[in-house]
């Protein structure tokens, strides 16, 4: 799949993300501290690192669900100001995907999809569900269109929630942990969508601890820990032969078993 | 890219980057307020000066000075001295001694009779349990003001004249004009019963203390309930009869068409008080067996598990659970309670409402400051249990992460 | 080891049902407590049932027009009878009663249609009922237009007053209560705590109070030419008092939604007020529906305190009946009566609440 382009205000071999100097505080807590990083369009990022580490807060960033202190986020050439605006125009291109779904249950998993085509793009009804309906056959939930969220299990639900993000056409998806609320059996069907993504050319940023993902899709691993990036590499590299001590013990507390 | 190249950009300082200022939901949020505020004050002056106008019209002057007026009025119930001389004030503290009476009584019956209802709705005697069942849906779904009006009008009213009293022990007296009980006269040595009631509740204190250290030094447990219930009982019953039992009772007897001595209950009290305790009862029911079913099966399993006795259990697992959920919403009712009791001026007890917001206020005409007074007194009320109840949340908040 | 080839069928639980005498000794008499407790309860009810079964129907009399057709030992319900009428439609003029049937009737539709789950477009007819209704309602019983001949509100009275007061307390409480309930939530620190101090104001205060405060300084509070209706000064009294206590309703109902739902309604670009609407208030109310309707119960009931301030409610055209000189004596029927009337209109609310939240634990 293509993500569409024409919504693009920048030319395209302009950044997807850039972050600069991005410093974040709950109270006193320094949770973010001197991030620096670029995203290019296409690429497909893993973010990993201990929990409390900030990478979910950090990608949080990107669509000013949480908001920063310091620093600069420029997503599709739109800087992140207080402006409503703006805001809103980078959250039509951004889509997310989270830990526990957050699937609206009171709206059928068609519903779920429509509701920002109608109310953000203002489609009419029949093209939003008709693009709806086109999502969800590529997630392979089409039969449960009509179904509510709860009546689904956790994987079908994770998959109804990536295109009820992508129905948005968004330039890049971000995933925080979308796997860590799943049973076992369920992992493979929604990481199998993501692959599936990743190989059609979406811009990804995954926070994820599926380490077998991280190898067969990213360009790049990302590597967090107290608030900072300690290391990033491409896969085999970070794999194989990672730098930081920090690294390494990580990757063996969670490879070694 | 290295720190030391990017200098450190502060988004809320990169002007060139906001957009325009009515965008901004800072400056958004301090516009609405603004408008707030001037429209409040708006609204308050365009009260302030119609109420001005309106009061220059009848001629009322305004002020808290007719407290220290001449009532002239009288009340059938007062707890303190109170005549047709004394001033508004006085009746105001009438008043409102009046509704905290009523109140008082009206928690202690409703909360034991809620209780027990509640208990029994949890029952597995089918009978009791629907029985339980029928009373809270029975009485809580009739307006409290029906149930005022049918205790007075429908009951007590219809009960015989005092010549024809409905007795109990020839020292209880039931009739129209309220329930005459014999008053307890204490003579002069009774103060040493009261002291030895005082000094069992001290001994109480200190032996559940001492109980609860020796248990966790030694491990050995004590029944602190029934020895206590013996000291508190017995200490003061002992003094009482080493004194010579120095308590009278003055025992109402009938004289002419009325009652000489005694203690007169006004019916008006009597309709209230069972009033408000059957019905906040119901509620208080369906709060106590909620808080119950509220504690979790689990709970009582992993107790027994843990091989802790069913009386263990229950005083150590599963109350203090569920007074976590009780004691909030039993607060709230006692506070419905004492709102409530100002119904009373429908059948004419004397509490705040009826002599201050109504009497006073027919006579006076002093409608802005009486009424502001009365609601200020039920607000305080309110205020300063809720505060009580937060501290209690508060302490009682299940420490989480 | 040995491996099992045949899976085992499922099977029908051996029977254990006891019987009359079974359930008797399960429910009744398991132990020597429970078996003293079932005989006394058994005593006491048969103590009070039957003279009451007796005086309220089998010795009672039920027609005639004067207190002379009660000649039984029982209740004398001719004293309702005789003034039927005027208990439900209070002093409105004969002539214009139809406008009361038809009004009674379009609530009683409206209500029926809300209150069953299997029939269709809800939103049109909850909406209709919220705001066209209550426009048709008031041309309907006030007149003065269209031809038809205006009513004032003190003609107004009984049931038919105890109706309107409820209804436009529940109507308009509603509303101002969501309201509230988002303005306390608000990050502006001036409205939310407008809000809390509006809040906690009215439910500090008993409603008598608030009642007197409606009748007593209302008045003086607008310019002097202005003539203001007593039930329309009840009615705003009874609005805002009930709206501070729906208010904390809707709040627990919002406090319940999870913030991912708020976050995803965000990450798909939807605004504050969009956010609201279609994604957290239609699940909180929904939540929170055994609440409302709890709420609505406790102001139907107290729809019965206007007597204090002078309005003929339900309540009050009964205990006027009392003070009629033909017919002393009869406090007991006629407080039966009304509490009759409104416990079957509070019991069916709350049936209908307990029928919801069990909808609500079950489903979706």
């Amino acid at each position: 799949m293509t993500a569409s382009n024409s919504a693009s205000a920048s030319s395209s071999d302009s950044p997807m993300i850039e972050v600069e100097g991005l410093n974040k505080w709950y109270g006193d807590f320094h949770v973010l501290r001197d991030i620096d990083l670029t995203v290019a369009r296409g690429e497909r990022i893993v973010v990993c690192g201990p929990s409390g580490s900030g990478k979910s807060t950090l990608i949080r960033c990107f669509n000013h669900l949480e908001e920063h202190q310091q620093g600069r986020i420029v997503v599709d050439g739109v800087t992140m100001t207080q402006d409503v605006k703006r805001i809103e125009q980078i959250r039509r291109n951004v889509g997310m995907v989270f830990q526990h779904f957050n699937l609206f249950p009171h709206l059928s998993v068609l519903d779920n999809c429509c509701i920002s085509q109608i109310w953000v793009q203002k489609k009419p009804r029949a093209e939003a569900e008709k693009t709806a309906m086109e999502f969800l056959e590529r997630v392979q939930i089409a039969d449960q269109a009509h179904k509510y969220p709860g009546q689904l299990s956790g994987g079908q639900q994770q998959r109804v929630a990536i295109a009820r993000a992508l129905c948005m056409r968004p330039e890049v998806m971000l995933f925080d942990e979308p796997t860590s609320a799943l049973d076992p059996e369920m992992i493979k069907e929604v990481l199998d969508v993501m692959v599936e993504l990743a190989r059609d050319g979406m811009t990804m940023l995954c926070v994820t601890h599926e380490m077998g993902f991280a190898k067969t899709v990213a360009d790049r691993v990302i590597f967090m820990d107290q608030g900072q990036i300690i290391e990033q590499a491409p896969p085999e590299t970070f794999f194989n032969n990672p730098e930081s001590e920090r690294t390494q013990l990580f990757l063996s507390q969670i490879l070694g078993h | 890219m290295g720190r030391d190249i990017h200098s450190r950009l502060d988004m809320q300082r990169s002007s060139s980057e906001r957009g325009p200022l009515w965008r901004d939901p800072a400056v958004r949020a301090l516009v609405i307020q603004a408008i707030l505020l001037l429209a409040l004050l708006g609204f308050i002056a365009m009260i302030v000066t119609n109420t001005l106008a309106n009061l220059e019209a009848r001629g009322i002057t305004t002020g808290f000075g007719f407290l220290q007026e001449r009532a002239g009025f009288s009340i059938p119930q007062t707890l303190i001295d109170y005549s047709g001389d004394s001033s508004y004030a006085r009746t105001f503290v009438v008043g409102l001694l009046n509704t905290l009476l009523v109140s008082g009584m009206g928690i202690v019956a409703a909360t034991i009779i809620g209780f027990i209802v509640g208990i029994a709705r949890l029952s597995s005697n089918w009978l009791m349990a629907k029985l339980a069942a029928a009373y809270v849906e029975i009485f809580r779904n009739i307006p409290l003001l029906v149930q005022i009006l049918f205790w007075y009008f429908a009951v007590l009213q219809a009960l015989p004249s005092p010549r024809q009293s409905l007795s109990l022990f020839e020292a209880f007296f039931l009739n129209v004009r309220g329930l005459v009980v014999p008053a307890p006269e204490p003579l002069p040595g009774f103060s040493a019963t009261l002291w030895a009631l005082l000094l069992a509740v001290i001994a109480v204190v200190g032996l559940s203390v001492f109980a609860r250290r020796r248990q966790a030094r030694t491990g050995k447990a004590l029944s602190v309930f029934r020895l206590g219930a013996l000291i508190l009982i017995g200490l003061p019953l002992a003094a009482f009869l080493a004194t010579g039992r120095p308590l009278a009772w003055d025992v109402p007897t009938l004289s002419g068409f009325n009652f000489n001595g005694g203690v007169t209950v006004i019916p008006e009290l009597v309709a209230l008080w069972l009033a408000l305790s059957i019905y906040t009862a119901s509620f208080i029911a369906e709060i106590v067996r909620s808080g119950i079913q509220s504690v979790p099966q689990g709970q009582v399993e992993a107790a027994r598990a843990i091989s802790l006795p069913g009386d263990v259990t229950l005083r150590k697992i599963v109350i203090p659970q569920a007074m976590r959920v009780i004691v909030p919403q039993l607060t709230s009712q006692y506070l419905n309670l004492t709102k409530n009791s100002s119904l009373a001026t429908a059948i004419g007890y004397p509490d705040l409402v009826a002599v201050f917001a109504g009497t006073a206020l027919n006579q006076t005409g002093q409608a802005i400051e009486i009424v502001a007074i009365t609601m200020a007194v039920y607000l305080l009320i309110s205020l300063v249990v809720s505060a009580l109840m937060n501290l209690y949340n508060a302490r009682t908040l299940l420490k989480e992460r | 080891m040995a491996t099992r080839t045949e899976m085992i069928e499922a099977r029908r639980p051996p029977d254990m049902r006891r019987g009359v005498v079974g359930w008797l000794r399960a429910n009744l008499f398991n132990g020597p407590f429970n078996s003293v407790a079932s005989l006394l309860t058994i005593v006491l009810l048969a103590m009070v049932l039957w003279p009451l079964a007796k005086w309220a129907l089998i010795d009672a009399d039920w027609l005639g027009s004067t207190r002379e057709a009660c000649t039984g030992e029982g209740a004398c319900w001719v004293f309702i009878s005789a003034r039927f009428e005027t208990i439900i439609y209070g002093f409105y003029p004969d002539a214009a009663r139809w406008r009361v049937d038809l009004v009674l009737t379009m609530m009683a539709l409206l209500i029926a249609w809300l209150a069953i789950p299997r029939l269709p477009a809800k939103r049109w007819v909850g909406l209709f009922a919220l705001v066209g209704f209550p426009i048709v309602a008031y041309f309907l019983l006030l007149g003065g237009h269209f031809g038809l001949e205006a009513v004032p509100t003190r003609e107004w009275g009984g049931l038919m007053l105890t109706l309107t007061v409820a209804t436009v307390g529940i109507v308009g409480s509603l509303p101002i209560g969501v309201v509230l309930a988002l303005g306390r939530r608000s990050k502006m620190p001036l409205v939310r705590s407008l809000c809390v101090v509006f809040i906690e104001f009215w439910r500090g205060v008993p409603l008598i109070t608030v009642l007197f405060m409606a009748s007593v300084m209302l008045p003086l509070f607008v310019p002097t030419e202005v003539e203001f209706d007593k039930l329309l000064r009840a009615l705003i009294g009874i609005m805002f008092f009930w709206s501070a206590y729906m208010a904390e309703v809707v709040r627990g109902g919002l406090q319940a939604i999870p913030s991912g739902q708020e976050e995803a309604a965000k990450a798909l670009g939807l605004g504050y007020w969009r956010r609201m609407g279609l994604i957290v208030l239609p699940q909180a109310l929904k939540l929170v529906i055994p609440g409302i309707v709890n709420t609505f119960i406790a102001l139907f009931k107290d729809t019965s305190l206007v007597l204090i301030i002078g309005l003929f409610d339900l309540l009050a055209i009964i205990r006027a009946g009392l003070t009629d000189s033909n017919w002393l004596g009869f406090a007991t029927e006629g407080y039966v009566f009304a509490a009759l009337m409104f416990w079957i209109f509070c019991f069916s609310m709350s049936r209908y609440s307990q029928y919801i939240e069990r909808r609500l634990h079950t489903g979706h």
